[in-house]
C-alpha cells in the first residue's frame, strides 16, 4: 500500500499513508474549508477583535476594551434608536408581508394552476435589477411633479400625497424589496401540505376557516417560519431603503456601521454596532429555529 | 353486449331491504375523457358493497361522487331519497378513508380521533370520553391517546384512521383501498377486522379496491367495473361461481379460459392458440355460436386415458407451484397453457416435463360471452 500511496505522513514513528490519516470525505470538503475559513470565518473574527479594539484605531488584536460597547449603551449616546428603527421596521416587514404573500402563496399552490409558472417568474423579475435602481425608480415615482404626482396633476387633481422621506415609505420600500424572499418559502410550505388532509378534513364538516387554523396553517408553518426568519435577518440590515426612500428621516444600524467605517474612521466603534446586531439576529434565529421542529411536522419522530 | 347481471339483492336482517344511496345513469367526464359511464346502482341499508377493477376504470371516480369531492357530469345520486349531486362533502353524512389514510401528521392519535367531534363543537371532555371508547374498540392501547400519529405502525394507523371516521358517525362509510399499502399478513388480518367492524356497528361500508380477492373476503356483495361501466354486480358468491364474462372470470385470478367456436356438425371447438381441440359443453349453451368457457384450477385434474373425462388435453407439466394447502401446476400444450391445482393430499408425483392427459367434466365449466 506505503508504495503506490507517494504522499506518506509520519505519525509516531510509523509511516502511514496520508489517505489513511485523513478520511475521504474530509480530503474532498478541503477546498471549501479553506475558503470558508478564509472567507467566512477570518473576517467575522477580524470584525469580533476590532469591537474590542481602542476606539478610533486600528489595533485590533493588540488592545483589548470594552470602550466601544460603552459608549453604545450609554444613555447619553443615541445609537440605540437606529437599532429600534431596524428591528422595528424588520419586524413590520415580516408581519406585512406574511399577511400579503399568504393569499398570493396559497394562489400560487391551489388557484392559479398552469399559469403559477408565469406568475412566480414575475414576482422573481424585479431581482434581476439592482436593488437601488429600483428604489431610485420608486422615488421618481412618488416624488413632486414625479410619476404619480405629475400625472394626477396633468388630470387636473390636485396632484399626489408627500409621502417621500417618511418612515411610511421606508417601510413600503422594505416591504417590496423583501417579498420574494417570504413569497417563495411560504409557497413551499404551502405546497407541502397534502390535498387529502384538506379533503379529509372536508369531509368531517369542517368549514374553510377551521381547515385553515387546524390543517393548513400548522402544516405550512415551516416555509412560514423560514420565509419571516429570512426575511426579518435581512430586513434588519437594510440600509438602502432608509437611504434612498427615507432621504436619511430614519437612520438605520446598518447606516450607522457603515458611517462608523466610512466619514467618522471609527471602525472598532462600527465593529462593536455590527458584533451586537449580530448577537441579536443570530439569537433570535437560534430561537425560531428551536422552535420549528421539522422531523415532529414530517413525522420522523 | 355490456349485459350487467344484477342478481339477488343481500339478506337482509330483518325487515324490509332499503336502498339508502341510488345511483341513477351516472356519469362523469373530465374534458373528453369518460371516467364513469352509465352507472345505476342501489347500495342497501347497512350492506358492504365492494367496487372491483383495475387501475383507471373509474371506481375512485366514482367513489368521490359518492363521497361528494367531484359532482357527476349527469345522472343522479340520491342518499336516502334525497338529491346530492351537489351537496358538497362537508355537508354530506358520509365519510370516506382516504388510500393514504389522510391522518393529520401534526396531530396526535387522540387529536386525530377527537377532529369530527371538534367540528361539530362536542365539549372537550366528552371528545375525550368518545376517543378513548374508540381506541379501545379499535384494541390499541389507551396510552395512545397522546402518541403522535406518524409513529405509529401500518397497522396502527389503519385503526387510528378507521376510528376517526366512526368518530364522525357517518350514515355510510366510503373506503379508497386503505389496506393497499400493508404487507400480506397484516392486510389479510385487517380484511377480517373490518368485516367484524362492519358486524359491530351495523353501519354500509362501501368499499374500493382492485384486488378481487380481498373483495370476496369481506363483501356481502361485489360490483365489478371495467371502462367506466359496472360488468357484473352480485354477491361473491355468484361472481365466482358465475361470471358474467371472460373479463369477471380473469379477473378472479388464475382460470383456464377457452375461446369456443360452433363447428359445422354442431360440436364445439377451440382453436385460439392454433392448437384445435374439441370441447363438450354443457348443453344448456346450444343457442350461441360463440363463447368462451371458463375452467377454474381446482376442477381440472391429471387422468389416465381421455375417456375418463368429457373433455381431455394433452401436454407436458411445466412447473409446480405449493400453495399451501393445494399445491398448483402449469401444463404446457402447444401454445397454451393450463392451470391445475390439486390438492396436497392428491399431489402429482409424476415430476416435471411428463407427458401428461389433463381432463375436467362438461359441468365444471362455466360458459360466459366470449
Amino acid at each position: 500500500m506505503a508504495e503506490i500511496s507517494s504522499a506518506t505522513m509520519t505519525v509516531a514513528g510509523e509511516t502511514r499513508p496520508l489517505r489513511l490519516a485523513f478520511p475521504a470525505g474530509f480530503r474532498c470538503g478541503t477546498p471549501v474549508l479553506l475558503v470558508l475559513l478564509l472567507g467566512f470565518l477570518a473576517p467575522l473574527l477580524t470584525v469580533a477583535a476590532y469591537a474590542f479594539a481602542m476606539p478610533r484605531s486600528f489595533d485590533a488584536f493588540s488592545s483589548f476594551t470594552l470602550a466601544n460597547f460603552a459608549t453604545i449603551f450609554n444613555p447619553a449616546n443615541t445609537v440605540w434608536t437606529s437599532f429600534a428603527w431596524s428591528l422595528f421596521l424588520a419586524a413590520m416587514t415580516v408581519v406585512l408581508l406574511a399577511v400579503i404573500c399568504y393569499p398570493i402563496a396559497y394562489g400560487l399552490t391551489r388557484v392559479f394552476g398552469k399559469w403559477a409558472g408565469l406568475i412566480s417568474a414575475l414576482f422573481v423579475f424585479p431581482l434581476f435589477v439592482s436593488e437601488n435602481v429600483r428604489l431610485y425608480g420608486w422615488v421618481l415615482f412618488f416624488i413632486k411633479n414625479g410619476v404619480l404626482d405629475g400625472t394626477l396633476k396633468w388630470l387636473g387633481l390636485a396632484g399626489g400625497p408627500e409621502v417621500l422621506y417618511t418612515p411610511g415609505i421606508v417601510l413600503f420600500g422594505m416591504v417590496y424589496t423583501y417579498l420574494p424572499f417570504m413569497l417563495f418559502p411560504m409557497t413551499l410550505g404551502l405546497a407541502m401540505v397534502p390535498r387529502d388532509l384538506v379533503d379529509a378534513a372536508a369531509d368531517f364538516g369542517a368549514g374553510r376557516f377551521m381547515i385553515w387554523r387546524e390543517i393548513e396553517l400548522p402544516l405550512a408553518m415551516p416555509g412560514i417560519l423560514i420565509g419571516a426568519l429570512l426575511t426579518f435577518v435581512i430586513a434588519a440590515g437594510a440600509v438602502a431603503e432608509g437611504q434612498i426612500l427615507g432621504g436619511q428621516t430614519i437612520i438605520t444600524v446598518t447606516q450607522d456601521i457603515e458611517i462608523a467605517f466610512t466619514y467618522a474612521q471609527n471602525w472598532p466603534l462600527g465593529s462593536a454596532l455590527a458584533v451586537l446586531l449580530m448577537a441579536i439576529v443570530s439569537g433570535l434565529s437560534v430561537f425560531v429555529m428551536s422552535k420549528l421542529d421539522l422531523d415532529r411536522i414530517l413525522g420522523r419522530r | 353486449m355490456n349485459l350487467v347481471r344484477v342478481e339477488t339483492p343481500p339478506q337482509e336482517t330483518g325487515g324490509a331491504t332499503l336502498a339508502v344511496l341510488q345511483l341513477v345513469g351516472v356519469r362523469k367526464t373530465f374534458g373528453s375523457f369518460t371516467a364513469v359511464e352509465d352507472i345505476n346502482l342501489d347500495i342497501y341499508n347497512g350492506e358492504f358493497l365492494t367496487v372491483v377493477g383495475p387501475s383507471g376504470s373509474g371506481k375512485t371516480t366514482l367513489l368521490r361522487m359518492l363521497a361528494g369531492m367531484e359532482r357527476p357530469t349527469a345522472g343522479n345520486i340520491t342518499l336516502r331519497g334525497t338529491l346530492i349531486n351537489d351537496v358538497p362533502s362537508n355537508k354530506r353524512p358520509t365519510c370516506l378513508v382516504f388510500q393514504s389514510l389522510a391522518l393529520f401528521p401534526h396531530k396526535t392519535v387522540g387529536e386525530n380521533i377527537e377532529f369530527p367531534l371538534k367540528v361539530k363543537k362536542v365539549p372537550r371532555a366528552e371528545r375525550k370520553q368518545r376517543a378513548l371508547e374508540l381506541i379501545r374498540l379499535m384494541r390499541l392501547p389507551e396510552s395512545y391517546y397522546r402518541k403522535n400519529v406518524m409513529i405509529c405502525s401500518g397497522g396502527e394507523q389503519q385503526r387510528v384512521a378507521l376510528a376517526r371516521a366512526l368518530a364522525y358517525d357517518p350514515d355510510i362509510l366510503f373506503f379508497d383501498e386503505p389496506l393497499s399499502a400493508l404487507d400480506y399478513k397484516l392486510k389479510k388480518a385487517m380484511e377480517k377486522e373490518l368485516k367484524d367492524l362492519h358486524r359491530a356497528t351495523g353501519k354500509t361500508f362501501v368499499y374500493i379496491t382492485h384486488s378481487l380477492e380481498e373483495a370476496m373476503v369481506m363483501s356481502d356483495r361485489i360490483a365489478v367495473m371495467r371502462a367506466g361501466r359496472f360488468v357484473q354486480v352480485g354477491t361473491p358468491d355468484e361472481i365466482y361461481s358465475r361470471p358474467a364474462n371472460r373479463f369477471v372470470a380473469e379477473f378472479i385470478g388464475d382460470v383456464n379460459v377457452f375461446g369456443v367456436k360452433k363447428n359445422a356438425n354442431g360440436g364445439w371447438v377451440s382453436d385460439e392458440d392454433g392448437s384445435r381441440i374439441e370441447i363438450t359443453l354443457p348443453p344448456a349453451l346450444a343457442g350461441a355460436s360463440e363463447a368462451a368457457v371458463v375452467v377454474r384450477p381446482e376442477f381440472l385434474r391429471f387422468i389416465d386415458e381421455r375417456s375418463q373425462a368429457n373433455n381431455a388435453i394433452e401436454g407436458t407439466v411445466y412447473n409446480e407451484y405449493a400453495l399451501g394447502s393445494r399445491i398448483q401446476y402449469e401444463v404446457r400444450s402447444g401454445n397454451r397453457t393450463l392451470v391445475v391445482e390439486l390438492s396436497r393430499a392428491n399431489a402429482w408425483t409424476g415430476g416435471l416435463d411428463q407427458q401428461v392427459i389433463v381432463g375436467w367434466d362438461a359441468r365444471d365449466a362455466i360458459v360466459v360471452e366470449g
